[in-house]
């Protein structure tokens, strides 16, 4: 009888070559303190010059996640004084920021079957223009802090998400389509690990027809799968805290990973007031559209969103159904398909060298490949197995020349990644089909002869009998033989 | 020599009538023996002697960059200047060499510029006395004058000129004395609130504040950025003009800095004076305003009127709320742009070690004076969420409604406005640190920053001697980026005043020796 009320604050870094507002090179772990433009630094008299790749990947972004973009932005300073903030500010958009009001789809799956996807929508509160921080490290038993300001400058665009989930999946859903989105777009590359992308989470709980709850927010959630844990393990604690008598506090708390709970954080003594003001250093930021765009004006200095928004490439949710059209696919396998870095690419490739219909290609990628490559912790890419190969294996099983077992049998050989093509392989370990009619006919014939009473059962009409027949017929030739010609066969025979 | 104009030094220069070293050494001779005016906190003997000789190589091969070749000129130490310390007047950057040169500096140095070395100012630009800087104050070269000297009554026989000098008026006092006394031909100052057109008034000399958006603000440590521009201090209104032409335009690096193309001029000779309209704003008559300036003003007005000009009175009905309005304003972007100094990356770092916390804390009362502190504090005030309808932001209206006076202004026809730049000449220095530096600045802020809050350009012209001997400037306020327009009109009373040589006995002894050496400084 608890509402859980879940909004998201999500930072996304900008892919982009420099800094958002120095030019300065972005590179992730470079060695410590070379990356440092004098804005950066902030050495005295040094001036923030707006990155025109970071507004696109913004624009696109907002585009994307169905936004109104802002025609007119505004920067501002939020004062806060740490190490890692050279400035004592970092500037960001409180006032306007470039794009408000959108939503994101995201479907899930309703217990865990793949079958029953239900599809849900978040609104976006906003995403704003921002500057990284650098990053301190603190050594305590030497007492120092050690800063790093490679990161500081670098842009990033804060996404926000009303509190219109519910539980950890759903916003573990949420994060993943949205991450997908980034990285179709191109505007991020949105690796959690790499901290190109870092999840905040706000969570509260109340009863129904009451004012919604006190609402905590959890940092330090370092992959999707921690986010829907951290969500849940807060509800839990708030529901019991709550049932227990108790009050819940307006804190931040941090998600620890190895114990599974969240954990108030040490530094936050009171509510801090950052003095917002605005930066007086850069103008509003103006962007224009097809209508507005004026006649005479430097093209590189402007932004057209429509010009934008005509280039956006397909986006995740368009893709799944451009597959499930184009291949007749059901639904839940496009969603695997696009989950997987290259697995669409790849099931793609492979039905195009193949004669096999890609509903049947489908099971061979999610099944087989796909168990094999997490098996061994693989990524697409670096599969032992390439397009070409599977697509020759497919084409042998799709001509009969091979069992669907013997294909298995193949398929492990291919990951050994030795070099040898599917047809050697079969070469190698006999595993051709039997083309010979004559000689199966005699070897049913064989069989039949040597299981009266199997003969008798299946002639008073068991015919499940035949199966075991069949079976024998296949332990004889080795598993050579193409199944339901031998079934044709023997029942031919005993039909005599 | 050394009182002569830049242009006319320029051309000697051309000329080979004197070398760009020796006219060096001798303006570095004249700062050692004009040390006591505390006008340079740093002098760039060596690079400056190397800058003249470079620039010696392109004159004998013809080859000049231009006007500015070979021409000594000084820089506040608010610029960057890379390789050359860069103080701002305080303990936070004593011992800061930056590795980057201000735009401004830059431009200057690629067109032959000798940088002399940076002059004395305010803390942090925060002031106006030049008298609040850790180096101590400024002395106005005209307490040395033979001018102020014949007019000054000693109190007691015991009482000297050492008791008896004059501020230069703030914050760019150092540039101002620089010019004033002749070491160098042109001086980069900076104006938020008349910090050049106040000391340019005090020292008898040329200061111009530009448009906003005109000059490059990269490189200047920034007191307020939304009204900061470098300030010129020149001999005369032509040398402001070649000042101008070489550093205005857009600069990429500064956003605020405007995109047009910018085309240096040279200002026209006016004679006929009849097609301008000149406005007298009635609320510039502030009580303080001292009689003798009050007269002088009236004086320039009816010059105007009977050459031809038509004189009218205005009203910037705003005027009375801008010194509150500034303050607001002010305070608030100090509290921001000082919060980068905390000793981490570059600058004053106090041994304080218990937590990163204190030593911030430490290290910023360490390295901040008073004025500075307070304004932080004030400025924070201002920018609490609880306060920032109240006062920020109504600040900024007032700020737009300040601004929308000069538009109307402009608007009726009127071309040119004509104030005064002080309520007097300047005070002497143990009077005028007997007020703190805030009363001070609200005081001597009120006919010049109103400028700044509509980012307006403007001139200070000298215009006569006081009673006391010392100077007078009044002030002239332009439409936005005309300065041409501005500078003309500037010119032409320039002309019409004649606003007398300091006598100084040092600058004699330096400048002696250059008519009978002319013939050894040409070539041979």
């Amino acid at each position: 009888n608890y509402l859980r009320i879940v909004g998201l604050e999500i930072h996304a870094q900008i892919s982009s070559n420099s800094k958002l507002f120095s030019g300065s090179q972005v590179q992730f772990a470079a060695p410590p303190n070379s990356l440092v433009s004098f804005f950066d630094a902030s050495l005295p008299g040094t001036l923030p010059v707006l990155n025109r790749r970071c507004v696109e990947a913004a624009v696109m972004t907002g585009l994307a996640l169905n936004c109104s973009i802002n025609k007119k932005s505004l920067f501002d300073r939020k004062h806060y004084f740490y190490a890692d903030l050279p400035a004592g500010y970092q500037i960001t958009q409180q006032r306007v920021p470039i794009a408000v009001n959108g939503s994101l789809s995201y479907s899930l799956c309703i217990d865990n079957k793949m079958s029953q996807m239900v599809t849900k929508t978040v609104r976006i509160k906003q995403i704003q223009l921002e500057q990284d921080s650098g990053k301190s490290l603190h050594d305590d038993t030497r007492s120092q802090t050690l800063v790093d300001l490679n990161r500081a400058g670098v842009g990033l665009m804060e996404v926000v998400m009303e509190p219109d989930m519910c539980c950890g999946e759903e916003a573990a859903a949420a994060v993943r389509e949205l991450q997908l989105i980034l990285q179709t777009l191109g505007s991020s590359q949105a690796v959690m690990a790499e901290g190109q992308l870092r999840v905040d989470a706000n969570v509260s709980v109340h009863h129904p027809g009451e004012p919604y709850g006190v609402r905590t927010e959890v940092k330090n959630i370092n992959s999707i799968r921690f986010l829907a844990k951290a969500v849940d393990y807060e509800i839990q604690r708030q529901i019991e805290e709550l049932e227990n008598g108790g009050t819940i506090l307006n804190e931040t708390r941090a998600f620890d990973s190895k114990l599974g709970c969240t954990v108030p954080m040490r530094d936050k003594e009171g509510k801090q007031d950052y003095r917002f003001m605005p930066e007086p250093n850069l103008p509003p930021l103006i962007l224009y559209d097809a209508k507005s765009l004026p006649a005479n004006m430097n093209h590189q200095q402007v932004i057209n969103i429509d010009w934008i928004h005509e280039r956006l490439p397909d986006l995740p949710s368009v893709k799944r159904e451009k597959l499930v059209e184009q291949y007749g696919i059901l639904p839940e396998h496009s969603f695997t398909l696009l989950n997987e870095d290259g697995l669409a690419e790849f099931f793609e490739s492979v039905v195009k060298q193949t004669q096999m219909k890609p509903k049947k290609v489908i099971g061979w990628i999610l099944n087989d490949l796909l168990s094999y490559l997490k098996q061994h912790s693989l990524t697409v890419k670096e599969s032992p197995v390439s397009s070409s190969l599977l697509a020759d294996l497919l084409n042998l099983l799709e001509k009969k020349e091979i069992s669907s077992t013997a294909a298995k049998r193949v398929l492990a050989e291919l990951w050994k990644g030795e070099g040898k093509t599917p047809l050697e392989i079969v070469k190698e370990q006999k595993l051709e089909l039997l083309q010979d009619q004559k000689e199966l006919e005699q070897i049913c014939q064989a069989v039949i002869d040597g299981q009266e009473n199997e003969v008798m059962a299946i002639k008073t009409g068991n015919r499940k009998v035949l199966n075991k027949l069949i079976g024998l017929v296949q332990r004889k030739t080795q598993g050579r033989s193409n199944p339901v010609l031998v079934k044709q066969l023997l029942e031919k025979k005993l039909s005599e | 020599m050394l009182r002569a104009s830049l242009r006319q030094v320029s051309a000697a220069l051309k000329e080979g009538r004197v070398t760009p070293t020796e006219l060096c050494q001798r303006c570095l001779a004249l700062i050692k023996s004009t040390k006591f005016l505390n006008a340079y906190i740093t002098v760039a003997e060596e690079t400056a002697l190397k800058q003249a000789e470079e620039s010696e190589e392109r004159y004998k091969r013809g080859q000049p960059l231009g006007i500015l070749d070979g021409i000594p000129i000084a820089v506040k130490d608010n610029f960057n200047t890379a390789g050359i310390e860069t103080t701002c007047a305080s303990n936070m950057l004593k011992g800061y060499i930056s590795p980057y040169n201000a735009t401004v500096v830059q431009k200057l140095l690629d067109q032959g510029a000798v940088l002399l070395g940076k002059t004395n100012l305010d803390e942090f630009a925060m002031g106006s006395g030049s008298t609040d800087g850790v180096f101590g104050p400024v002395r106005n070269p005209w307490s040395y004058s033979k001018q102020y000297k014949e007019k000054s009554v000693p109190k007691s026989h015991s009482e000297d000129e050492e008791s008896n000098w004059v501020i230069t008026g703030g914050s760019s006092g150092g540039s101002a004395a620089a010019v004033s006394s002749f070491t160098c031909f042109a001086a980069l100052g900076s104006d938020t609130g008349g910090s050049t057109r106040n000391p340019a008034a005090h020292c008898g000399v040329v200061g111009l504040k530009p448009t906003y958006g005109l000059i490059s603000r990269h490189g200047l440590i920034p007191l307020v950025n939304s009204m900061d521009v470098p300030g010129i201090l020149t001999r005369c209104v032509d040398d402001a003009a070649v000042l101008l032409g070489s550093l205005a335009g857009h600069d990429p690096k500064d956003s605020t800095t405007i995109q047009d193309d910018f085309k240096p001029f040279e200002l026209p000779n006016l004679t006929d004076v009849s097609k301008l309209s000149i406005g007298i704003p009635k609320e510039y008559h502030v009580p303080g305003l001292s009689s003798e300036i009050l007269a002088l003003w009236s004086k320039a007005a009816e010059l105007f009127k009977n050459a031809g000009a038509k004189v009218v009175e205005v009203s910037l009905p705003h005027t009375r709320y801008s010194i509150v309005c500034y303050h607001v304003l002010c305070t608030a972007e100090v509290a921001s742009n000082m919060a980068r100094f905390d000793g981490l990356e570059y600058g004053h770092r106090s041994d304080m070690k218990d937590s990163t916390e204190s030593m911030y804390a430490a290290t910023r009362r360490e390295g901040f004076n008073d004025v500075v502190r307070g304004r932080i504090l004030s400025g924070n005030y201002f920018l609490l969420k609880q306060n920032y309808e109240k006062y920020f932001v109504k600040a900024q209206k007032v700020r737009r409604l300040i601004a929308n006076d000069f538009v109307k202004v402009f608007r009726s026809g009127v071309d040119i406005l004509l104030t005064p730049t002080t309520l007097s000449d300047a005070a002497p220095y143990t009077q005028f640190i007997q007020e703190d530096n805030r009363t001070r600045s609200a005081q001597d802020d009120i006919l010049t920053q109103a400028a700044n809050m509509a980012g307006l350009p403007a001139i200070n012209v000298p215009t006569a001697l006081s009673e006391r001997g010392l100077p007078v400037g009044l002030q002239f306020i332009g439409r936005s980026f005309q300065e041409k327009q501005l500078l003309t009109v500037a010119k032409w009373f320039e002309k019409q005043v004649q606003f007398p040589v300091i006598q100084l006995e040092e600058v004699k002894r330096h400048d002696s020796g250059v008519f009978q050496h002319q013939k050894s400084a040409s070539f041979s």
